[in-house]
């Protein structure tokens, strides 16, 4: 079947033989993506997380078929090096990541965050980011998304109100 | 002599025709209210052994964590109702649970996957109090007989419970122990009946 999407703001058309096959296995081996990451395959470590259509979704469990006509967007197309993403700007202030793995992961679940809470609380990060670290870099993180919040309400003034 | 034959003929024929009518009298009283009250009750539990199933009450809840597994344990990773059912505002039903069942995952779905809303909690209660919730008005979403009939024999959500996949491990997940067919046509009886619920 045939398949077509954005992905990082680029239009792609894919032909593949099984819908239900992860959107993750299309992004790392189809469009040689490697950002995002296999971390357990069944929605629990969130190392695969990703954005369709500015939700946070975990591609290890999102049939590719889901995603014809919608924006995905992964790590590679958050920021650039040149112009980081507010939250990738205090992932490297923090020094957040130890072995980095899951860091692409947590950054996009991060970056959901904020756009739904500008301003998230320690509350708010507990609820929503429940991805798995397992160099335990939690405590770095939430210094992370709490300066990302600082970041992003500096360069975007007007979303400094939690609209939720 | 042969005065007593006939008395004794006469006698036995009149005894015959007693007995006879006796039996079909018994015969006749209870046919007509026994299987009459026992199709009512076997179709409110048919329809009840689907609905109070772990598959239905595990997104029921009581006390706002949705349930998971044939153990009804809290969800993982600390997920609860939010509030509009759907949990958080950037981790919510649909970041891991898609319209359908994932095979690659084990991650059930199905079409508006959700809670049900608080005032529908059904987690510890009997299967009367199940049913009366069910027919609640203020606590069912004000739906009426019919709406509640559609709800449960058309919803997609509620008969994702007749094809709930494999888990994680790809093990199926149990289903209740009613066919799809004979729970539809349960819930149709018991409702055109009167959905009269009995005592607990």
């Amino acid at each position: 079947m045939k398949i077509f999407f954005h992905i990082n703001n680029t239009p792609k058309s894919i032909e593949i033989d099984d819908g239900n096959t992860p959107l993750l296995w299309v992004v790392r081996d189809m469009l040689d993506l490697k950002g995002t990451k296999f971390g357990c395959g069944k929605a629990a470590c969130g190392a695969c997380t990703l954005h369709v259509d500015g939700e946070a979704v975990r591609s290890c469990s999102y049939a590719v078929k889901f995603a014809e006509g919608k924006e995905v967007t992964t790590i590679e197309g958050l920021g650039s090096e040149q112009n980081p993403h507010p939250v990738q700007q205090a992932w490297i202030e923090e020094i957040v990541p130890q072995c980095g793995y899951c860091q692409p992961g947590f950054m996009m679940a991060t970056a959901a965050l904020l756009e739904k809470v500008p301003n998230p609380t320690d509350e708010d990060i507990d609820k929503n980011i429940i991805n798995v670290c397992r160099c335990a870099t939690y405590y770095r993180m939430r210094k992370a998304i709490h300066r990302a919040a600082e970041i992003a309400n500096v360069t975007n003034p007007a979303k400094t109100e939690n609209d939720v | 002599m042969k005065k007593l034959i006939l008395y004794i003929i006469s006698t036995l024929t009149v005894v015959v025709v007693f007995a006879a009518n006796y039996k079909s009298k018994k015969a006749g009283y209870f046919p007509i209210d026994e299987p009459e009250v026992s199709t009512k009750q076997n179709a409110f539990n048919t329809m009840m052994d689907v609905v109070s199933h772990q598959r239905c009450v595990n997104c029921h809840p009581s006390d706002n964590v949705p349930k998971q597994g044939d153990e009804s344990k809290p969800h993982h990773f600390g997920i609860a109702r939010g509030e509009n059912n759907l949990g958080f505002q950037a981790t919510n039903c649909n970041t891991c649970h898609q319209p359908e069942n994932n095979v690659y995952s084990g991650v059930p779905g199905a079409p508006h996957w959700s809670l049900a809303p608080a005032s529908m909690a059904w987690q510890g209660l009997t299967r009367s109090e199940i049913a009366q919730a069910m027919l609640d008005r203020t606590k069912n979403g004000n739906r009426s007989h019919e709406e509640l009939i559609h709800h449960l024999t058309e919803d997609d959500l509620v008969l994702w419970v007749f094809q709930p996949g494999t888990d994680q491990e790809g093990i199926p997940r149990e289903k209740p122990p009613v066919s799809e067919e004979d729970y539809k046509a349960a819930v149709k009886e018991w409702f055109a009946s009167g959905a009269i619920i009995p005592e607990n």
